[in-house]
């Protein structure tokens, strides 16, 4: 009953691959004289900023390269579960089935597995799970 | 925090490059800001653009699957369905608003018998419920066409004059358009099973009011039944099923009171209504007046019938988003009719005499749902 359109292939843009390049550069650059402050100029202080400015670096470059994964072109084209209720009016006999083509609500279907009449469809429905909304 | 970054690492040959990078990224900023922006803009308009013709897309391909599945034509409908996508209908003109509504109306009527014409070109084999049905797919799909080529134009404008207003109000509405084009796509798979729709709600009240007495045709797509209900006469009537219309009720309650001389105790209206954010889908509320969508043709002429012989209009609305609206009917839907049958009784009793007449009409697409 499920089925799923394949959507397109996405591709990450050259812009976008050339800025998280620059960031990169700049990052390690950062954290190359953030260690190079300690080792030869023991100066803590800049070589905190320096460190900073790296791991924010690297935190952007994280978050944009994360976006650019969760955003693929993905469209939701699951055909939702429909189900088809059958009933029989004379002994209430309840037949629950997945939606076929040609089911409409009131149509006189197959006769009673149990009291031979005419059964007929009454009802027609998706169920929605909250968290899908 | 500038003047301490561009004091940072001393004079260290790579602490300079880095001091020279931050300072032209700066600037570039400073000046070229608003157009990086608006790059940024083009690029998630060009992503949803992307989807929007997968999505138009898909409903073509669906509407040309569904045809050749059901309609068994001897010649490939691809090039019809192609024709039909491009459809357009030119609205009357305005500037002298006085006798409008007939004009629509007669454009309407002229387009529904060439839709129905083509769809019968198309798939000859199709019976008059699945030629409904077909005609439902078609629109959707050249609804979704007519977004995508829409968000097209606005995004290659854009690039062109390289404006970031013509770019920005399209990237705004973005998501809201989004939302309705994926509601289409369901809408589309929808009709090519011949599932019920949550626009159905109120053809559903109708139904369920009317079923297993007899029916008869009383305008076009509309059937009624004379049903007894707390005593009262009851008219009810709805769209024609199981095929996918709405039909033209507006005539069917015209012609209602015409046959009972304007002697009706009140109209009562049943629809699906757009839900604000918050409310839950399935919810009933009652009002007064003509409750029903579309044009406005229909509800123009119920207005005018219930006027002429000043006949109150009761509205019943079943509350649901436009996602819902078009997808295969949700439980919560479903279950909100037996709701509003339990609240057009109450409201008959309260406000109409033993005997009297009243007219019950179930508005809304009536696809999936007999009678």
């Amino acid at each position: 009953m499920t089925e799923k359109a394949e959507p397109p292939a996405r591709n990450i843009s050259s812009f976008l691959l050339v800025i998280i390049l620059i960031i990169l550069v700049l990052s390690l650059g950062a954290l190359y004289l953030a260690v190079d402050a300690v080792i030869r100029e023991n100066d803590v202080v800049n070589a905190g900023y320096f460190m900073l400015i790296g791991f924010i670096g690297l935190s952007l470059l994280a978050y944009m390269l994360l976006q650019a994964k969760r955003k693929p072109l993905r469209v939701p084209f699951e055909m939702p579960q429909v189900i088809t209720t059958i009933l029989c009016q004379k002994c209430g006999f309840k037949n629950v089935r997945d939606f076929q083509r040609g089911d409409y609500i009131f149509k006189e279907t197959e006769p009673c597995p149990k009291c031979n009449e005419k059964m007929m469809i009454t009802s027609i429905y998706r169920e929605v799970k909250e968290k899908e909304k | 925090m500038i003047p301490q970054l561009s004091q940072l690492g001393g004079d260290n040959a790579l602490t300079w490059v880095f001091q020279i990078i931050f300072y032209v990224i700066f600037v570039a900023f400073i000046f070229y800001g608003q157009r990086i922006q608006m790059y940024i803009m083009i690029r998630e308009v060009e992503g949803s653009l992307a989807r929007l013709k997968f999505m138009r897309d898909e409903g073509r391909k669906l509407a040309i699957e569904t045809i050749k599945e059901i309609g068994k034509p001897q010649e490939d409908p691809t090039e019809r369905v192609d024709r039909f996508l491009e459809y357009i209908a030119v609205l009357p003109e305005s500037m002298d608003p006085s006798g409008i509504v007939w004009k629509l109306e007669h454009l309407l009527d002229v387009q529904d018998f060439r839709f129905k014409d083509d769809i019968k070109l198309m798939a000859p084999q199709a019976d008059e419920t699945q030629r409904n049905n077909l005609e439902n797919v078609l629109v959707w799909a050249v609804d979704l066409n007519i977004i995508y080529k829409i968000i097209r134009h606005f995004y290659l404008l854009g690039k062109k004059t390289l404006s970031l207003y013509v770019i920005m109000q399209v990237q705004m509405v973005l998501p809201l358009i989004m939302r309705e084009a994926e509601a289409f796509v369901s809408a589309v798979k929808a009709c090519t099973m011949g599932q019920p729709m949550g626009d159905g709600a109120g053809a559903l009240v109708a139904a369920k009011l009317m079923h297993g007495h007899k029916t008869r045709k009383i305008a076009k797509d509309i059937v009624a039944a004379t049903v007894p209900l707390e005593g009262r006469i009851a008219h009810v009537l709805k769209s024609e099923g199981p095929g996918g219309t709405v039909g033209k009720p507006g005539d069917g309650i015209s012609q209602i009171i015409k046959e009972n001389k304007g002697k009706i105790a009140t109209v009562v209206m049943i629809d699906a209504a757009q839900k604000l954010e918050g409310e839950k889908p399935g919810d009933v509320a009652e009002g007064v007046g003509a409750a029903i969508g579309g044009p406005g043709v229909d509800q123009f002429k119920i207005e005018e019938s219930v006027l002429k012989y000043k006949i109150p209009v009761n509205a019943v609305i079943i509350k649901e988003d436009i996602g819902d609206a078009v997808s295969p009917m949700r439980k919560e839907i479903f279950d909100a009719a037996d709701t509003a049958i339990q609240r057009i009784k109450r409201l008959i009793l309260e406000r109409t005499k033993e005997g009297d007449a009243v007219i019950i009409a179930g508005i809304g697409n009536t696809i999936g749902i007999g009678q």
